[in-house]
């Protein structure tokens, strides 16, 4: 940490505060919030990136594996649903499952040659018809039982604080089948491989009711643990004494706690997580994978597997990303699957590393913070700023066009940021050692 | 049993449609295949390249018909396509200039190359969007039909109806012909031969003098011209919408990597693997088997293997195997 760093860091904390004075502290904080968790992401890629040169472009989906597991583990549980058809779901996708291991099995055991192919292909063709025959039934009764308000098969309803790193494994699960698949071979198939599975996995999440209501959104997920509810906060008579004592207005300042108590809470993961990143990249294992990274072919000569490295950097990144989208979930209390966009939860996410500096994870949080501020404050403040700018025009198609454009304005301003950095600063703004 | 009813279900079904998605993934391929083999990164901005080339053309076609200049029975954006050519050359030739000579100069990594055109990507998107919007633009006019599905009916007396539209026939013939050209200009023409030589051995090439700025120059005119020519026939065929033509990159990727990276004649085959594929596992059945089995034995369920919500997983479960089986594909292309 340098001056010049510290700086840096000031300079993005200015705006944070400015946004405060200027606007309202509860919006500064909202900004805050989500660039963190954009930034915990950010850290996950920049693992992948800046430690090991792995591109992947599957953000968007381990973060909703992330937020699915926190439904899956906090909602309350449906028990008629599940009376209606949760048994049969659970005994297709172990079927499922088990038909996909009997084929990996049979691959390897079968000497190579057309039989084997066959059987491979009986086998798993065998398995989808019957997985399908099981779990259709199931799924229609399932999603047939009180639709308007569940339809689901509802969690476990356990804390949120368990659904984090549970969300974390559900990502490494998906990292590890795609990473097996795609890694070891040119290395922009991992890209592809990346973006398809994000789509497949958003794909999911929005179709399958029985999981997750799909399109109709699970809500009211509960909060993490030291967060209170703003009305029950409000009805607290030691809260309610504490404001008064300080003539504060308690509306106010329950919604300022709520955030403040966020942000400690994603303060803390972040730390530990950097902690962590920054131990990992200052040992013989981080050195091993910038070796790698720099040039495999020779930490190959040195007896290093490739492949089996990037496999474990890719699980462990993606991970990471996971738990933030679970992070992300239970705060906003919904899992709204319309509002996965590839722009906000992949390419956001990278452009924060590669301006930030990737291979440097105080680069990556100056560059979540930074770049955070820059997109959310364009969210919250952009439409206004389009209308004040345009203020002296006349109504009309034109002005209404601008107006509604700005939206796409920080696309295009994202990806001028991008090319720019890449081009004049490619190490971002603090370069790795 | 009735044979002849299922076949023109399956036809009008299966094979049609999937025979027009099949061209128009092919062209899309083409163009990745093409920029892979000479440029040698994926093309990320690809999808929207097609996107901002039929904006274009979309454009035009709208000023074309707002002042009454069609083409009878076909669609107008025909007319507008070489100007949408044209405009798409020269936005992706000044981003050639502009951004990807540098890393070229420089020998940057694939990998780098790739995430400049991420970049690119963003900001050709956010020009379409900002032009045209987020929306659903239909711009198809002309002839709906070149078989009618009703005259099909009352000609033949079948009970199944055979729909061919016209967007669908421009799409086979169009596709047919750039294929064609573009076959015929790599084998014949000095430019495609030097393009070839290029991209087998650069080094070589430019020791017997191919002029290397002259040979990308050609090969990104090519690739926007495909890239439009299919994403106007992707919109005249279904309909235009940014976000589907970033999407659109999944299937494309797919099919190139299927007939092997940098083989165009790959690229065509993995278009039409694909397309097939997503059409026949997400197609309901029950009405073609229905037609085949006896009366007594008629099917309820629909019979459909995949909802068609789900048709990228078939993209990219074909693509998964290419990748664990031959990661090469079809053609031998020059990846691994």
């Amino acid at each position: 940490m340098n001056s010049r760093n510290l700086l840096l860091f000031g300079a993005v904390a200015g705006l944070y505060v400015l946004t405060g004075i200027g606007e309202s502290w509860n919006l500064s904080l909202s900004i805050l919030n989500v660039a963190l968790l954009a930034t915990i992401a950010a850290l996950g890629v920049n693992m992948q990136w800046g430690y090991a040169g792995l591109f992947s472009t599957g953000v968007m989906g381990f973060t909703a594996l992330g937020a699915l597991s926190v439904v899956l583990i906090t909602a309350q549980p449906n028990v008629e649903n599940w009376q209606a058809g949760g048994s049969g779901i659970v005994l297709a996708l172990v079927l499922g499952a088990a038909s996909v291991a009997a084929a990996v099995v049979a691959w390897g055991l079968m000497p190579k040659g057309r039989l084997r192919a066959l059987v491979v292909a009986a086998i798993l063709i065998g398995g989808f018809f019957l997985f399908r025959a099981i779990f259709d039934p199931a799924v229609s009764a399932v999603e047939a039982v009180n639709p308007q308000f569940a339809g689901n098969l509802g969690g476990l309803g356990l804390p949120s604080l368990v659904a984090w790193p549970v969300g974390g494994l559900l990502a490494a699960a998906a990292a590890w089948a795609i990473g097996k698949t795609a890694l070891g071979l040119r290395s922009d198939y991992l890209a592809i491989a990346t973006l398809g599975i994000a789509e497949i996995i958003v794909a999911v999440i929005k179709n399958e009711d029985w999981l997750a209501r799909g399109v109709k959104n699970v809500t009211q997920l509960p909060r993490p643990w030291p967060v209170p509810l703003e009305i029950e906060l409000q009805k607290e008579p030691g809260f309610l004494d504490f404001v008064a004592s300080w003539g504060w207005d308690p509306i106010f300042t329950s919604t300022i706690l709520v955030k403040l108590l966020y942000a400690g809470l994603f303060l803390i993961v972040l730390c530990i997580i950097i902690w962590a990143f920054e131990r990992a990249l200052n040992s013989p294992w981080g050195r091993m994978m910038r070796a790698i990274r720099d040039n495999e072919v020779s930490a190959a000569a040195m007896g290093k597997d490739v492949t089996r490295r990037h496999l474990q950097v890719f699980i462990l990144g993606s991970a990471v990303i996971g738990f933030a989208g679970a992070m992300a979930a239970s705060m906003e209390g919904t899992l709204t699957p319309g509002s996965y966009q590839p722009l906000r939860f992949t390419f956001l996410i990278w452009v924060m590393v590669i301006v930030g500096g990737s291979g440097n994870n105080w680069g990556t949080v100056l560059g979540g913070l930074l770049i955070g501020w820059l997109y959310f404050a364009v969210e919250f403040l952009g439409p206004n700023a389009m209308a004040a700018v345009t203020s002296s025009l006349p109504d009309g198609w034109l002005k209404a066009h601008l107006v509604n454009s700005a939206e796409h304005m920080r696309l295009l301003t994202l990806g001028v940021i991008l090319l720019i950095v890449l081009r004049f600063s490619p190490r971002g703004l603090i370069p790795e050692k | 049993m009735d044979i002849l009813n299922a076949l023109v279900a399956f036809l009008n079904f299966v094979f049609i449609p999937g025979l027009a998605y099949g061209a128009q993934l092919a062209l899309g391929a083409l163009g990745v295949t093409l920029i892979y083999g000479i440029l040698r990164f994926s093309n990320f901005a690809h999808g929207d390249t097609m996107a901002f080339g039929t904006m274009v053309t979309i454009l035009l076609t709208w000023a074309f018909q707002s002042v009454g200049i069609g083409l009878g029975p076909l669609p107008t954006a025909l007319l507008a396509l070489p100007f949408g050519i044209a405009a798409t050359a020269a936005f992706v030739l000044g981003t050639d200039r502009v951004v990807y000579r540098f890393y070229r100069r420089q020998k940057a990594t694939p990998t780098m190359v790739v995430i400049v055109s991420l970049g690119v990507m963003f900001v050709m998107n956010g020009i379409v969007r900002l032009i045209i919007g987020v929306d659903d633009q239909n711009f198809a006019d002309g002839a709906r039909f070149l078989v009618n599905p009703q005259e099909f009916r009352t000609a033949t007396g079948l009970a199944e109806p055979l729909a061919i539209k016209t967007t669908q026939a421009v799409t086979v013939v169009t596709a047919v012909v750039v294929v064609a050209f573009l076959f015929w200009f790599l084998q014949k023409t000095r430019t495609g031969k030097s393009m070839r030589a290029f991209s087998d051995n650069e080094d070589l090439a430019l020791l017997s003098g191919i002029n290397p700025d002259r040979v990308v120059a050609v090969t990104w005119i090519l690739a926007a011209g495909i890239a439009t020519i299919a994403g106007v026939l992707y919109g005249l065929d279904k309909t235009f919408k940014p976000f589907t033509y970033f999407q659109l990159l999944l299937p494309i990727f797919a099919a190139a990597i299927v007939g092997g990276l940098g083989s165009p004649l790959g690229a065509i085959t993995g278009g039409f693997v694909i397309a097939f594929s997503e059409v026949m596992l997400t197609n309901a059945w029950k009405k073609i088997v229905n037609h085949l089995l006896p009366q007594d034995m008629q099917v309820d369920s629909l019979l459909q293997l995949l909802s068609t919500d789900y048709k990228f997983a078939v993209s990219f479960t074909i693509l998964i195997i290419v990748l664990l089986f031959m990661p090469t594909g079809l053609f031998k292309g020059k990846s691994l």
